[in-house]
């Protein structure tokens, strides 16, 4: 067991640790500002409510992990969610994705069947990264999956309340969430993956191998597919590229644009 | 300095959830440690949820609030994650205060299934529906009493399970 910084680099896992603790911070971080983005826009007042709630513990749950950066001696928590540039950022491109055509202040035409596939698809897959991390060979780390679990267990039951019901309306929806389940499957791989360095991840017990969580992913959905009797081939693919090597879209780089202006105006300003 | 710390620990009862100003953070269970040494107080907390943007204002004001305290200097105050901070660390007073508020308290049992239930906060009926998990704060949903038909809002439970 790792209990402090100085030990992750007595063992020479601090490479491997900073990876893993990027993804998990950057996937979180822009989920949540994508999330943030339906606010005033979701299908009933209701999800609105919901929606805002989730997307702000997620924004809570990227908070601790570049805080755990920051206490690797990384930088400040703020700067690392805000300063770093789009070809810095360890996200999966799936998650970058804008919600559909338009802006949000103008005209927003997003899509909701793809909202609720790509946030289920991704909350399931952190829920087998978060079961996974509770017994990461680093402590810090351990005891804040520990505590992303208390919360997590509503998000994957709100997501699923959505998909389940979505899919089973014959007509237009079940075809419009047939349609987003194969495009967000063409880069969900993205998510799935743990990058160039999963070995040392592995190696150094901070989580167990991709291979694995994969496998776990696949069976949970699977699961759920069949439960709807839905069949569609269960093959996720990267093909807009590896968002933990660095690889990313314009996308990214717009909403970051976007989300740190006011950052960017005054980097001391407390949030 | 064992009068100081009970001072201090007393101090703590007048630190208020900013969004629900009946109860403290010793009834909402947050207050895991407290220490003082040499006029250094230092105060681990537990925050409710990671998200919950109260947590920056708790902090200012109990460092506020125990800066008024002879013989404390300065104080450290660090928001810890475990043990995590689940809702059956809310006191019985604690309980008492957010029905005061108009919120009832977190449900004390769960079903194996996950699934619980809640009173309503004013009439006691057991009649009540869900209209939504997640409500205008991170901790609590939102209810329907259908016997004395007023909305009511519920601590969410929150657990390790």
């Amino acid at each position: 067991m790792m209990k402090t910084p100085e030990d992750v680099r007595a063992q020479g896992h601090e490479e491997a640790l900073r990876e893993l603790l990027l993804q998990l911070a950057d996937d979180d971080f822009i989920v949540a500002y994508r999330g943030s983005e339906w606010l005033g826009l979701a299908p009933h007042i209701e999800e609105d409510v919901a929606f805002s709630s989730i997307s702000q513990d997620t924004m809570g749950h990227a908070t601790m992990y570049y805080q755990l950066l920051e206490d690797l001696g990384l930088g400040l928590a703020n700067d690392l969610a805000h300063a770093r540039k789009s070809d810095e950022r360890r996200n999966a491109i799936l998650l970058e994705e804008v919600n559909g055509p338009g802006h949000y202040l103008e005209e927003p035409r997003y899509d909701w069947a793809f909202a609720v596939v790509r946030h289920y698809f991704y909350t399931q897959a952190k829920k087998i990264r978060i079961d996974s991390l509770q017994a990461s060979s680093y402590e810090p780390l351990s005891h804040v999956a520990i505590k992303v679990n208390t919360e997590l267990y509503y998000h994957l039951m709100h997501w699923k309340t959505w998909f389940k019901q979505l899919v089973m309306i014959p007509g237009e929806s079940k075809e419009r969430m047939l349609s987003a389940v194969s495009r967000a499957m063409e880069d969900v791989d993205g998510i799935l993956s743990l990058g160039p360095h999963e070995k040392k991840m592995a190696e150094a017990g901070f989580i167990e191998g991709e291979e694995l969580l994969k496998k776990r992913w696949l069976h949970e959905i699977g699961a759920m597919l069949d439960e709807c009797g839905i069949q569609v081939p269960l093959e996720p693919l990267m093909k807009r590229g590896n968002g933990r090597a660095l690889e990313h879209t314009e996308d990214l780089t717009d909403a970051i644009d976007t989300l740190s202006a006011v950052y960017r105006q005054d980097p001391a300003a407390i949030w | 300095m064992t009068l100081v710390l009970n001072t201090v620990e007393e101090a703590l009862e007048n630190v208020k959830d900013p969004e629900i100003d009946s109860v403290s953070i010793i009834d909402l269970g947050m207050v895991e440690h407290v220490e003082v040494e040499e006029g250094k107080a230092y105060v681990a907390l537990l925050p409710t949820f990671m998200g919950c943007p109260a947590l920056e204002i708790i902090e200012k004001n109990v460092k506020n609030e125990l800066l008024t305290i002879e013989g404390v200097q300065s104080v450290e105050v660090k928001f810890i994650y475990s043990p995590p901070w689940t809702s059956d660390r809310i006191t019985p007073q604690g309980r008492e205060r957010l029905k005061d508020f108009g919120i009832a308290p977190p449900p004390t049992q769960m079903e194996a299934t996950g699934e619980w239930h809640v009173d309503c906060p004013y009439c006691g009926s057991t009649y009540t529906t869900m209209d939504n998990i997640f409500g205008p704060t991170a901790c609590r949903s939102i209810l329907y009493c259908k016997s004395c038909k007023n909305p009511f809002e519920a601590m969410k439970p929150v657990s390790t399970m």
